[in-house]
């Protein structure tokens, strides 16, 4: 038997300029809110972007952005609503609140058919959140999207810093188009730029840590006013130069 | 001229689902296929259809004529095959059928089911030990099976 749904996902990106997954060896790095945050910056500049939330065990972006009741317009497909000028597309749609137990295969398998159905049109930037570890999620965007760019997102911890080594050292075992490192949450020194030289992965640079971004999730406006919005903005416009 | 809107409208709302994709799937797979084995024509294609998925199949039909339309698949006979859907519980061993649950289950969650055929294990769960650790041992999704080619 055949699965049908592998040879339309090239399909769904055609239009797709630029992929950006955004990747950690370790949960807790603020990942999500980073890849949440890089799209309402990129829509801000005036580029069409999607965000495709992939973590299906603790998906994020629908609370940094404050969605409730929303759902995708069927329309030869799934259109995902455009949220703060975000195309926007999360398992929470269809799972609301309930929890997503997934095995090996079954996340493929939840993947694939995501890739498949989703229409995401024209789009300058779609960033794609991906859920912590070197698991299947990230073996699967490999191997299904095959343009997809990846960024790698520590906080400035010895065990993040560690395992985010070893993810880099699998990017580059397999040939994966890496554009560099993130450092977040950093109080004061930075622990990972000189690691990033060390190993020669590029150091895109750091994100202070902002006690003021909790009282900001779920709300994209004051995001956007936010001490790591600011940092953020300064990668993100080095990224797109 | 009320008659004919209310006989074509389920195939004008074909354009409106999510089946159109999964059919865009089975078109773009068979044609990969003609062309990577160098064939003019296929005759027959079996298309499986997981129950656990609740595809819509005369709007399946409906998208895979008109994609089919303008390509070397526009003879194809295609032969729908419905499979139903069997679990297995990973942790008890015991075995039911989705049809048995079916029916209990509300719209909204039969539709998320439809889009996601793994957010079963979101909402089912095994009848005797209520794990959702189960595996879906047939029935999940579209397929394409055997196919007779020229």
């Amino acid at each position: 038997m055949v699965d049908p749904r592998l040879s339309v996902i090239d399909k769904r990106f055609k239009d797709v300029k630029n992929i950006i997954s955004i990747v950690s060896g370790k949960g807790g790095v603020g990942k999500s809110v980073i890849a949440s945050t890089m799209a309402l910056l990129l829509a801000q500049k005036g580029f069409k972007t999607g965000l495709l939330d992939l973590d299906f065990y603790g998906p994020s972006c629908h609370i940094v952005y404050g969605v409730e009741k929303t759902f995708p317009k069927e329309e030869k497909g799934l259109v995902p609503p455009e949220i703060n000028g975000v195309k926007f597309m999360t398992i929470t749609y269809f799972a609301e609140e309930e929890p997503v137990p997934l095995r090996g295969q079954e996340v493929t398998d939840a993947i694939i058919e995501i890739l498949a159905i989703t229409i995401w049109g024209e789009l300058d930037y779609l960033i794609i959140d991906m859920p912590p570890g070197i698991g299947d999620e990230i073996l699967d965007i490999i191997r299904l999207v095959k343009n997809a760019k990846h960024i790698v997102v520590t906080a400035p911890t010895k065990l993040a810093i560690n395992v985010s080594k070893r993810l880099i050292k699998l990017f580059r075992e397999i040939n994966v188009d890496l554009i560099g490192l993130i450092e977040n949450m950093v109080s004061e020194e930075s622990l990972a730029k000189e690691i990033c030289k060390n190993i020669g992965i590029k150091y895109l640079g750091r994100i202070r840590f902002d006690k003021n971004l909790e009282n900001a999730i779920g709300d994209p406006e004051k995001i956007k006013e936010t001490i790591f919005a600011q940092d953020l903005n300064s990668i993100v416009s080095e990224i797109i130069k | 001229m009320s008659f004919f809107i209310i006989y074509l409208l389920p195939y004008l709302l074909v354009f409106f689902m999510h089946e159109w994709a999964l059919a865009e799937g089975v078109i773009s797979t068979l044609l990969n296929f003609m062309n990577k084995e160098k064939l003019e024509r296929i005759i027959e294609a079996n298309i499986i259809f997981g129950e656990l998925q609740q595809v819509d199949i005369d709007a399946f039909k409906y998208a895979l004529e008109e994609l089919s339309k303008d390509t070397p698949l526009r003879d194809t006979k295609f032969i729908f095959t419905i499979e139903k859907a069997e679990f297995r519980c990973r942790v008890c061993g015991h075995k039911w059928s989705f049809e048995q649950q079916r029916e209990m289950l509300d719209e909204d969650i039969a539709e998320a089911i439809h889009f996601v055929p793994e957010l079963a294990h979101s909402f089912i769960k095994c009848p005797n030990c209520g794990s959702t650790d189960f595996e879906v041992v047939k029935g999940r999704g579209v397929y394409i099976g055997e196919i007779t080619v020229e």
